[in-house]
Order: structure tokens, then C-alpha cells, then sequence
């Protein structure tokens, strides 16, 4: 975890998305490490937006006002790969073309150096996760809980200071659903991860615990 | 530095056509100081417009390139929408493929020799009605230039399936076929109602830019068209090569006209959309099903197969002819084989190999890298880019070669460029450049964002995005990006021949030198040469994807794509 | 939108910088050679490299070429390129072009295979280096006397700028397995069309066998044949033409295809033959029959004729642009070509079958030995069977006679 100024945690200061001149959405909050902030509302509303602005990777019709501060570092105009911020889709998107060790290790930082220690510390993510010896395995010979283990891991190997959830169960059946949720939240906390987690799913809300956003 | 390039792809396409189209221009309007016209009149146009039959050559060039583009995308969409997703429309995708690598010009003699009345399948009505000579009927050659029709069809198929093949991905087309279905539509009227209008917009360039071929052909009108009067390209083309140096400046004025006659096709084409567009929308309200729709689903099916399987079957008459003894009417088969040919051109083969190779292979180099450096930085920079941006790619196909040769070739002299590996590779580029990337931006631009937006956020920096999780991501398309080129590089035969000054003899102007001579064994020889290239880089294309990624399954998706 | 507008013009800039920008790198400048001391040019030419542009449609031609340039390397140190061309004047453009662009030496072509109008064009605009035919080694072998279109090119004369290289003359051939008698005359073929419709044809004017066939025609029927070698507008050309249009007009119906179609060279009605399309064909050489028997394009049973009254002749050529690279080189390989050995072999139909431009009476006596002894091919006309030889036209009625049949039979609907 890089030791940053201070651990303050995620604050999205009147940050406004505007599409067309029209207001898609408009929040003020603050999040702290380890809590589980969840935005619900109906498709469209601009969560994804949202999520996107403070990765960095917001396409440039957008227009957006306000500041995204982590552990008090503001993020506007500092690009996506120096912000620290790590990003949870609804698909796993695990590359293909790497095997389950190749993606988790292609997260490892590069301060972290030689191949041995790198080897190591994916197989040690990978024990912890029940999924021992999976280093060498082509992603799309596992289950869809299994990868989505395993897209976890990989954000988690790249130290991020917030994490971010873009509605990440939904693909997930409903049995899955839950034991998936459990183990998502039990590393932000953790980790101490600011998260914000973006759903239309009631569900979700309620088993993270933290403030519910209603966007509607 | 990523920022130039863009700036950098679009001089090398546009540079070169603007230059030589000033210098055609000039001399359309009496501008020639090499050839004492230094005044500007209108004497050109004059000539030009007394030449017998000149109206009847541009009807000629433009309504049977309408109707050659018109039908074309008539079979392709009606095979698409009759047989999508099925089991013959794959077979039909793996045969067109190939068909790609060969040159027009072969495909043209092909089946020239399979139609003409004394040609393949007349030979086979012969042995039957017992004629001893070939009927008197103008099949090739005939005046309404029906055979050329035929042979540009035959040729465009291939390669307006392939652009529909890359756009149906992003119409969901799949599930749009479900839902037309259980609302009642047959599977044409469904596919042509409801899919046809989102895929349309995809292939509409490429669609103008086999408009401007057809209207503006030269070598397959040569072959099959009509000759009294030719169409506009093949007159220009003998007026540019006529001793009389004087028809010069008649011949760059004809060059504008077709320009002009391309630009007046584009014009009806699109005029033509737009009235499809509208009546369409009221016959997508109609209601009607047209759920009796077998017939034409069997013809559309017998139409494709009959396109592919008459230019196959042209391509293994030419294989026949390089290794035949004297093979007169109405034999079916030559009467003797030799290999004697093959035998006294392997030499001139291996170095006219090398040479195009020479050619080629920096020219789809460069071509390839600006080609995903523009990419790259439209990716990077988030900006969608504008439609004018498409136009400028399509500009070289849409001007005709024949209307800036000239031009260009001035151009390269002044500049001391001449009969430089440079202005040959130059001259290709502007070619090659618009192909690859009409093959290549499509993948790119479907390539998930997430991918892109996950390494980022993971802490990679865009160039490691790009080597490490983008391009081999894209393998399979860049490597397929790259056969196009090549097939259009080791095609070119104007820029070689004009530019490099003869220095560089390529597969292709051997085969054009030897085809004047009219022996089908030396064009059967050299068409098969000219494939040859081609179809090893599409071989590439498909095996070194499989070869790389053979353990990881979710390649399979990325590479059908 | 400004970003992209901005792009674009940059682009044309840059584009029309470097148009403007008058770069010309140093060209090769080669001097004239002193053709008058022969040792001087062999030095010159020694380690030049001579592009020759020359039509590559006959595989044949291409090896002879190839030979001659082989041989030229060894005795003299000169390296031969062939440029293969579809078509000479694609060389004439070029040298036009280069003239354009103010590349006044170093130019891309050495030296050209030429003839005909191609020359008088090149000629009239002071396209050509020279003279410097007279003065080489071998041309004291050329038959001036007996052959007078070697220094005559359709009757514009070559003033030296370019050195004979090889005879043509117009002859007919046909299947003797499928016919048994041949019309020898244009009344005769005339009459034998009428009982064989659509089993001859021409091809399509302007291509210069195609004017070759009119002008053969015009040549029989005109009164008085001497007012062809004027130019055209010396004289009443329309009524001197009449005669023609007349036999046009009962030929052109009875044509192959009606006349609705033509074949675009000589090749091409080669191939037709060979297709059993038409019966009889033609060709500016009996020794190229033979050839294209040899290649399988013909059965061997096809044999050459020529007219009772005489065919058209003419001599082709080589010439040197005023502003080839390699004129010494190009000079050394001229008179190769012209050399007793070179036209021997080309004369040999094993490995072309073109007439030669010596006079036998003018050679050693073992080359007029060789010369005698010479195989010439099944389908070969024998000197003594070329009957006579007729002078072709000026310039100015072929142009005149394409111009017209353009006219009234190139737009057929």
C-alpha cells in the first residue's frame, strides 16, 4: 500500500456529469477507508459515468465539474494508470490471451521486482483464494465464480487506494451471488478500501452494509 | 509524438493523389510546357467530346458500374440475410476468403475463357450438339457489356461480404433474427427490415468505393467489356499510350471526366439510398411477413455459389492452361501436357518474387504501424472521430488510378524521387494505406474498452496497455490487416511500372507484359504467381493466431472476430 | 471539426512544400559519346548499366534479349536490363514526362524498340539522342540498297537517330487441315468472306496491325500507289481514300462478330485461330508462326502465304533518348544487335524467327553460309516465297485511316 499523505479516504467534492448540457447526476460525499458507500438508480442515471470520471477514463463528451480527492491527493487531470484507483466490472474481463498467473502478475506494480518474488506472491493470492496451483490455467477454462475470484484478486494485486464496483454480481447466479458478495467486501474491509459500489440491485446494498445513494 | 501521426497517414494518402490530380489537371486544360502547350484553353475538351462515341463510353462506365455495385450488394445482402448463422453461410465465408488474393485481372481471364463461345462450358455443349467451330454470338466483348458486368460481380462479392461479415458483429444480429422471427417476418423480410438498416451505415464506403472501381475498371474492361466504343477508362488508356503525343492533353481531360463520371455515380448511389431509405420505413410498417421465402433463400444460395464456383472453376481452367500443349476446340481437355513453360520461367520467377517482396514488404511496414498509431491515438484520445475523417481514408479508392498516374509520375520527377525504392514504396502506400485500415479499424474499434480501461486503472501505462494487452488482443486482426495489404501492394501494376521507371519488375508486371502477348499458358502461369503472395500471408494469418494461442480458448472468440 | 481542418491543411502543405521545393538531386550526367571513335565509346560504355525498354509480350523475344545481353557483358562489360512493356509508347510517356520535369539527363529509358509513328512522334519533338547509326562498327553490314526502309521508317527518314534492327513484313497464315485454298488477294478475300461469314478479322484500329491490315487493303486498291508515300495533306486525301470506305462497306457485315467486336492485338486474333473462331489470321512476321507453333498456341498444320501482288514491310528499330543514362552503353548494344552473329541467331526460328537487316552480299563468307543454312521454321516464309515487298504509307495516312474508321465502324450501335 503506498503510504500516501493521509488516509483519508475518497471524497467526491459536488463532482456534476453533464451530458449534452443536461445534469446526468450530481453527488457530494465523502467515503472512508474500509467503508462501502452503494449509488443505486435506474440505467441511464449516469453511475457508470460516474465510475469512469474517477478512474480517468471518461470519454471526452462528458462534461464534469467538481474534484475527486483520495487520501487527500487531488485525481483531475492525473491519468488513469497513476491514480491508484481499481476498477470491478460485471464481466471479468481476465485477458485471454494471458493464463490466471500471466493477469494477476501483469497487476503486480513494478517495484516489485524479479520473477521469483512476483511468481510467489501470485501464488500466495491465489492459495488465499482457495484456488491453489491455478497459476498456469488458461482463464476460460474456469467457472464464472472462479474467474470472478480471480478478476478480484488482480485489482487487489495492483495496491489501489479506492475501489470501485460497476455493478459486479449481476452476471453472477444467485447462489454464487452471495458467497462472491461476502468475500468482495470482506477484502475492502480488509484492505481498508474506500469503496463505492454502483447496482441496481437492492440486495447489494443492504448486504454491504454501508450508506445506500438513491439516484432516482 | 503519437499526436503526428494521423496528421502524417492522411499527407501520405492525400498528398500524392492531390499532387498527381494537379497534374492531370493542368493538362486538361492545355497546360504542358514539355509538349509546347503553355496557353490554358479549352482545346482538350473539345477534342475530347468530338471523339466518336464518346457519350456512349461514359453511359457505358457509369450505368454498368451501377449496375455491376448494384448487383453485388443485391446477392451479398440476400445471401446474408437468407442464410446467416447457418452452416452453408460458414462454407461460404472460408471459400470467399481466399478469392480475395486473386487479382482481378486473373479472375477476368478465368472466366473469360469459361464463357466465351469457344471456351470451357461451350466445349462441353459441343461435345453434345456436335459443333466442329464455336458459335458467332458476342458473349465477351458483347456490346451491352454484360460478360464485364459478370466479371466485376464476381470479383466484388468477396469483398463486400467480407466488409458485411465485419459489421454484423455490432448489429446483434443474432438476436434480432429471434425477435423478427417469433413476431412472424420470413428471414429475408426480417434480416432486410430489421438488420439491414443498422449494417447499412457499416459498409456504405465500401460500397462506394467498388461504385468507383466498377465505374472506373480498366484491365478487367479490357478483357471482357465492350469494344466498340470501350468504356471510358480502357479509351483513356489507349489515348495516354498513342504515339501521337498531342492526344496527351486530350487524354488528361478525359482522365477529369472520369473523375467526374465517378463522382456523378456516387451522386445517383446515394440519391438512391435515400429513396430506398424512405420507401423502406413504410414497407417495415406494412406488416407484411413474406414468410414464404424458400424459393429465394434457395436462389440467393445458388447466385453466391454460382459467383464463387465460376471464378473457382475459371482459376483451375487458367491452372490447366499453364501446363497445356495445344488445346484447341473442342477439346475438353489438352490434348498434351508440358511443363516446358514452368521450366523456362523459373528462373524470372524467383527474382520477380524477390522483387515484389522488396516492394512489399516495407510498404505494409510502414503501412500497418501509421495504421495503429492512428488508432492508438484516436483510443487514447477519447475523441470519436468525424465521418470527414473516413472520407479522406477512402479518397485514394474513390479517384481513379488512371485519373492521377500521370500527374504523379511529373510529381516524383521533380522531386528527384524517380525510380527510387522510396517512391515505388510511396506510390503503393497510398494504395495500401486506406485497406489496411478499413480491415484493421473495425476490430480495433470493437475491441472491448473495459479491457483497456481495467489495465489502466491496474496501474499499466498506455504504451504497456497497447503492447501488452491491446495488440495481442489483436493478433489475428492485424495479421489479417497485413495479408490485405500485401494482396493490394503485390497487385499494383500503374505505380510500379509508371514510378519505379521499370526498374523493379514485379510478379505483376511480368504478368501484365506477358498478357499482352495473349497466351493464356503464360497468363496461367502468372495469374497463379500472382497468388501466390497473397494467399500466404492469409495462411499467416490464420495459422500463427492459432499457433501463439493454441492454449488459450478465449483466443477463439478474439480471433473469429 | 477545427482540430481536423487544421490536419488537413497541414497536410496539403506539407505536400505542396515538397512539391514546390525544386529538389532535384544531381543527375547522372552522362556525356554524349564520340561515336566517330569507336575505342572511346567501348571505354565509356564499359560498367554502365542500359535499361532497354523493350515490348515483353513474347516470351521468346524476351530470352533473345536476354542473350544479347549476356553476350554484351562478356565482350564488353555492359550490364542489360529489358523493361518489359505492354506498349512502347508507355516509354515514349516516360521520357515525355521526364522532358516535363526539366530531366534533361539522367533520364530512366537508355534505349527503346521503336518504329513507326512511335519514332516520328519522338523524332518531331527532339525526344532522341543522335545521329549516331552511321558511324558505328556494324552498319556497313545494313542492306541500305536492298532494303530501303531501314533508313526510311514509314517513309520519315531516321537522319541516324535510330539503328535497324530487324525486317517485318505482313503475312497471312491459316489451318491447312481446315482449309484448302486461300484467297491471295483483298478482292479475292473479299469473295472468300462472303462464303464464310464471320471467319476473319481484324484487329481493332488504332492498334497498329489493325491500321497495317487498312492500310494493306488501301494499298491494293488505290489507283495510283506512289501518292501514299506523301504525306496526306499534300494531296486530295478523301478521294484517295475512297476506294477503301467502298470495300469497307461490303466487308465490315461479313466480319467475326459482325464487326460488333474486334481483337485488341495481334495476340489476341493469334488466339482466335488457335479457338477455330476465324480461319484466317495475320502477322508482321512468318518466323513468329512458327513460334507460336512451337509454344502450342497452334497447331502444327498452320502455315504461312502472302499476297500475289505483294505485302506491306517495314524495319523496326532501336533509338536512344536524348537523355538516356548509359548512352555509350546503349550505342555498344545497338551495334551488337546489328552484328552478322546477332542477326544470325535472331533469324534462327529455335530462338526467334525475325528477318535480318543485312545484306547477305555484304557479309564474310561463312556468315552468308550460316545465313543459307538456316532451319527456318514449318510455318516460315522462305526468302524466295516473301514475294514482293511494298513500301508502307507516310505517317499521316495511317493517322488519317485510324482517325476515319473510328469514325464510321468504332462505335457500333
Amino acid at each position: 500500500m503506498p503510504s500516501d499523505h493521509s488516509e483519508t479516504g475518497l471524497e467526491l467534492r459536488t463532482v456534476s456529469i453533464r451530458l449534452d448540457r443536461q445534469e446526468l447526476l450530481a453527488v457530494d460525499l465523502v467515503i472512508t477507508p474500509g467503508e462501502i458507500v452503494t449509488l443505486m438508480g435506474p440505467s441511464g442515471s449516469g453511475k457508470s459515468s460516474l465510475l469512469g470520471h474517477i478512474c480517468g477514463t471518461l470519454p471526452a463528451q462528458f462534461d464534469v465539474s467538481g474534484q475527486v480527492v483520495l487520501n487527500g491527493r487531488c485525481l483531475d487531470g492525473c491519468p488513469p494508470q497513476d491514480r491508484h484507483v481499481g476498477i470491478l466490472f460485471q464481466d471479468d474481463l481476465l485477458f485471454p490471451h494471458l493464463s490466471v498467473g500471466g493477469n494477476l502478475a501483469f497487476a503486480l506494480p513494478a517495484s516489485v521486482k524479479g520473477k521469483a518474488k512476483r511468481r510467489m506472491m501470485v501464488e500466495n493470492a491465489l492459495k488465499n483464494a482457495d484456488m491453489d496451483g491455478f497459476a498456469d490455467r488458461d482463464p476460460a477454462t474456469l467457472s464464472g465464480g472462479q474467474r470472478a475470484r480471480v478478476a478480484l484478486l488482480r485489482v487487489l494485486l495492483s495496491e489501489p487506494c479506492a475501489l470501485l464496483l460497476d455493478e459486479p454480481f449481476s452476471k453472477l447466479d444467485s447462489e454464487l451471488r452471495g458467497q462472491f458478495r461476502s468475500f468482495v467486501f470482506e477484502q475492502c474491509r480488509k484492505s481498508s478500501l474506500p469503496t463505492l459500489m454502483v447496482t441496481h440491485d437492492p440486495e447489494d446494498g443492504s448486504a454491504a452494509g454501508g450508506r445506500v445513494i438513491n439516484l432516482a | 509524438m503519437l499526436r503526428f501521426v494521423p496528421i502524417i497517414t492522411i499527407a501520405f494518402m492525400i498528398g500524392p493523389v492531390s499532387a498527381g490530380l494537379i497534374g492531370t489537371l493542368l493538362p486538361a486544360f492545355g497546360i504542358l510546357p514539355a509538349l509546347g502547350g503553355t496557353e490554358p484553353g479549352l482545346d482538350p475538351w473539345a477534342a475530347l467530346f468530338a471523339q466518336p462515341g464518346i457519350w456512349q463510353s461514359v453511359r457505358l462506365s457509369l450505368v454498368n458500374g451501377l449496375i455491376a455495385s448494384f448487383v453485388s450488394v443485391a446477392i451479398v445482402m440476400l445471401f446474408c440475410a437468407a442464410w446467416q448463422g447457418t452452416r452453408i453461410f460458414r462454407a461460404m465465408q472460408r471459400i470467399l476468403s481466399p478469392i480475395l488474393a486473386v487479382p482481378h485481372a486473373t479472375a477476368a481471364f478465368g472466366l473469360a475463357f469459361l464463357i466465351a463461345p469457344s471456351g470451357w462450358i461451350a466445349r462441353l455443349i459441343a461435345q453434345f450438339a456436335g459443333w466442329d467451330r464455336p458459335p458467332d454470338i458476342a458473349i465477351i466483348h458483347d456490346p451491352l457489356g454484360i460478360a464485364m458486368i459478370a466479371g466485376l460481380v464476381a470479383k466484388e462479392i468477396p469483398f463486400l461480404f467480407l466488409m458485411t461479415l465485419a459489421a454484423l458483429p455490432q448489429a446483434d444480429t443474432d438476436r434480432t433474427a429471434q425477435i423478427t422471427a417469433t413476431l412472424g417476418y420470413g428471414r429475408i423480410a426480417g434480416w432486410f427490415k430489421a438488420t439491414l438498416p443498422r449494417i447499412y451505415p457499416q459498409i456504405r464506403l465500401p460500397v462506394l468505393a467498388v461504385l468507383a472501381y466498377s465505374t472506373s475498371v480498366v484491365d478487367v474492361a479490357i478483357i471482357l467489356g465492350p469494344t466498340t466504343p470501350a468504356p471510358l477508362a480502357v479509351r483513356i488508356l489507349g489515348w495516354l499510350s498513342d504515339p501521337d503525343l498531342a492526344l496527351r492533353f486530350m487524354a488528361s481531360s478525359a482522365a477529369i471526366l472520369q473523375l467526374l463520371v465517378v463522382v456523378v455515380a456516387i451522386g445517383i448511389w446515394v440519391a438512391a439510398e435515400r429513396f430506398i431509405a424512405l420507401a423502406g420505413r413504410q414497407i417495415a410498417a406494412n406488416g407484411q411477413r413474406f414468410r414464404h421465402d424458400g424459393g429465394v433463400r434457395a436462389g440467393s444460395a445458388v447466385l453466391a455459389g454460382l459467383s464463387a464456383g465460376a471464378l473457382i472453376l475459371g482459376l483451375v481452367v487458367l491452372l490447366i492452361w499453364s501446363i497445356a500443349g495445344f488445346w484447341g476446340f473442342p477439346d475438353i481437355l489438352p490434348r498434351s501436357f508440358s511443363l516446358r513453360l514452368w521450366q523456362r520461367e523459373y528462373d524470372a520467377i524467383g527474382s520477380s518474387l524477390v522483387t515484389t517482396l522488396l516492394i512489399a514488404v516495407p510498404t505494409v511496414v510502414i503501412a500497418i504501424v501509421l495504421v495503429l498509431g492512428c488508432l492508438e491515438h484516436e483510443t487514447r484520445s477519447r475523441h470519436k472521430p468525424g465521418r470527414g475523417a473516413i472520407w479522406l481514408i477512402y479518397l485514394p479508392l474513390i479517384v481513379p488510378q488512371i485519373s492521377f498516374m500521370f500527374g504523379l509520375q511529373v510529381f516524383f520527377t521533380l522531386i528527384g524521387l524517380e525510380r527510387t525504392l522510396i517512391s515505388v514504396v510511396l506510390s503503393h502506400l497510398v494504395f495500401v494505406l486506406p485497406y489496411v485500415f478499413l480491415s484493421l479499424s473495425d476490430p480495433f474499434r470493437a475491441l472491448d474498452p473495459r479491457y483497456g480501461q481495467t489495465a489502466l486503472c491496474l496501474g499499466a501505462s498506455p504504451m504497456r496497455v497497447f503492447w501488452h494487452v491491446r495488440l495481442p488482443l489483436l493478433t489475428r486482426a492485424v495479421l489479417t490487416a497485413m495479408a490485405v495489404g500485401l494482396a493490394v501492394t503485390v497487385g499494383q501494376y500503374l505505380p510500379t511500372l509508371l514510378i519505379g521507371a521499370g526498374r523493379f519488375a514485379t510478379v505483376t508486371t511480368e504478368a501484365v507484359a506477358l498478357a499482352s502477348g495473349g497466351d493464356r499458358r503464360m497468363i496461367g502461369i502468372y495469374g497463379l504467381l500472382q497468388m501466390v503472395l497473397p494467399f500466404a500471408g492469409f495462411a499467416c494469418a490464420l495459422l500463427i493466431p492459432a499457433i501463439l494461442f493454441r492454449h488459450r480458448r478465449g483466443m477463439n472468440a478474439q480471433n473469429r472476430g | 471539426m477545427r482540430s481536423r481542418m487544421r490536419a488537413f491543411v497541414s497536410a496539403l502543405a506539407l505536400a505542396t512544400g515538397i512539391a514546390t521545393a525544386s529538389v532535384s538531386l544531381p543527375a547522372y550526367a552522362d556525356p554524349a559519346p564520340d561515336v566517330g571513335n569507336w575505342q572511346s565509346v567501348l571505354d565509356q560504355a564499359r560498367g554502365q548499366t542500359v535499361y532497354w525498354h523493350a515490348w515483353g509480350g513474347e516470351p521468346r523475344i524476351n530470352d533473345y534479349i536476354a542473350w544479347a545481353g549476356d553476350q554484351v557483358f562478356e565482350r564488353y562489360g555492359v550490364k542489360v536490363v529489358q523493361v518489359k512493356l505492354t506498349d512502347t509508347a508507355d516509354a515514349v510517356t516516360k521520357v515525355l514526362s521526364e522532358k516535363t520535369a526539366g530531366v534533361n539527363d539522367g533520364g530512366a529509358v537508355d534505349m527503346i524498340w521503336i518504329n513507326g509513328e512511335n519514332f516520328a512522334a519522338m523524332k518531331r519533338n527532339e525526344l532522341l539522342f543522335g545521329p549516331w547509326v552511321e558511324e558505328t562498327p556494324n552498319f556497313e553490314y545494313v542492306d541500305v540498297e536492298g532494303k530501303p526502309t531501314v533508313v526510311n521508317d514509314f517513309t520519315v527518314p531516321t537522319d541516324g537517330l535510330e539503328a535497324p534492327w530487324g525486317m517485318a513484313q505482313v503475312s497471312f497464315y491459316y489451318d491447312t487441315a481446315k482449309l484448302d485454298s486461300v484467297p491471295k488477294s483483298a478482292q479475292a478475300l473479299l469473295e472468300w468472306l462472303a462464303k464464310n461469314p464471320g471467319r476473319f478479322t481484324y484487329p481493332q484500329p488504332p492498334n497498329y496491325m489493325g491500321s497495317t491490315f487498312l492500310k494493306q487493303i488501301l494499298t491494293e486498291l488505290v489507283q495510283n500507289p506512289k501518292v501514299l508515300q506523301q504525306p496526306a495533306d499534300e494531296v486530295d486525301a478523301k478521294a484517295v481514300l475512297e476506294p477503301l470506305w467502298g470495300y469497307l462497306e461490303d466487308l465490315q457485315p461479313l466480319l467475326w462478330r459482325n464487326g460488333q467486336a474486334y481483337p485488341q492485338n495481334g495476340a489476341a486474333m493469334r488466339t482466335l485461330l488457335g479457338d477455330n473462331e476465324i480461319d484466317i489470321a495475320f502477322s508482321f512476321s512468318s518466323g513468329e508462326v512458327s513460334s507460336a507453333i512451337e509454344a502450342f498456341e497452334l497447331p502444327d498444320t498452320v502455315r504461312s502465304y502472302v499476297f500475289d501482288n505483294g505485302t506491306l514491310g517495314n524495319t523496326n528499330f532501336v533509338a536512344i533518348p536524348y537523355n538516356a543514362s548509359a548512352k555509350a552503353g546503349a550505342v555498344v548494344l545497338a551495334d551488337f544487335l546489328m552484328s552478322p552473329e546477332a542477326q544470325l541467331r535472331k533469324q534462327d526460328p529455335q530462338y526467334w524467327g525475325a528477318d535480318t537487316v543485312l545484306a547477305m552480299n555484304k557479309l564474310p563468307a561463312d556468315m552468308q553460309e550460316a545465313f543459307a543454312n538456316l532451319d527456318l521454321g514449318i510455318a516460315s516464309l522462305a526468302p524466295a516465297e516473301r514475294g514482293t515487298v511494298l513500301p508502307e504509307p507516310h505517317p499521316s495516312w495511317m493517322e488519317l485511316v485510324e482517325t476515319e474508321w473510328q469514325k464510321h465502324y468504332g462505335v457500333v450501335q
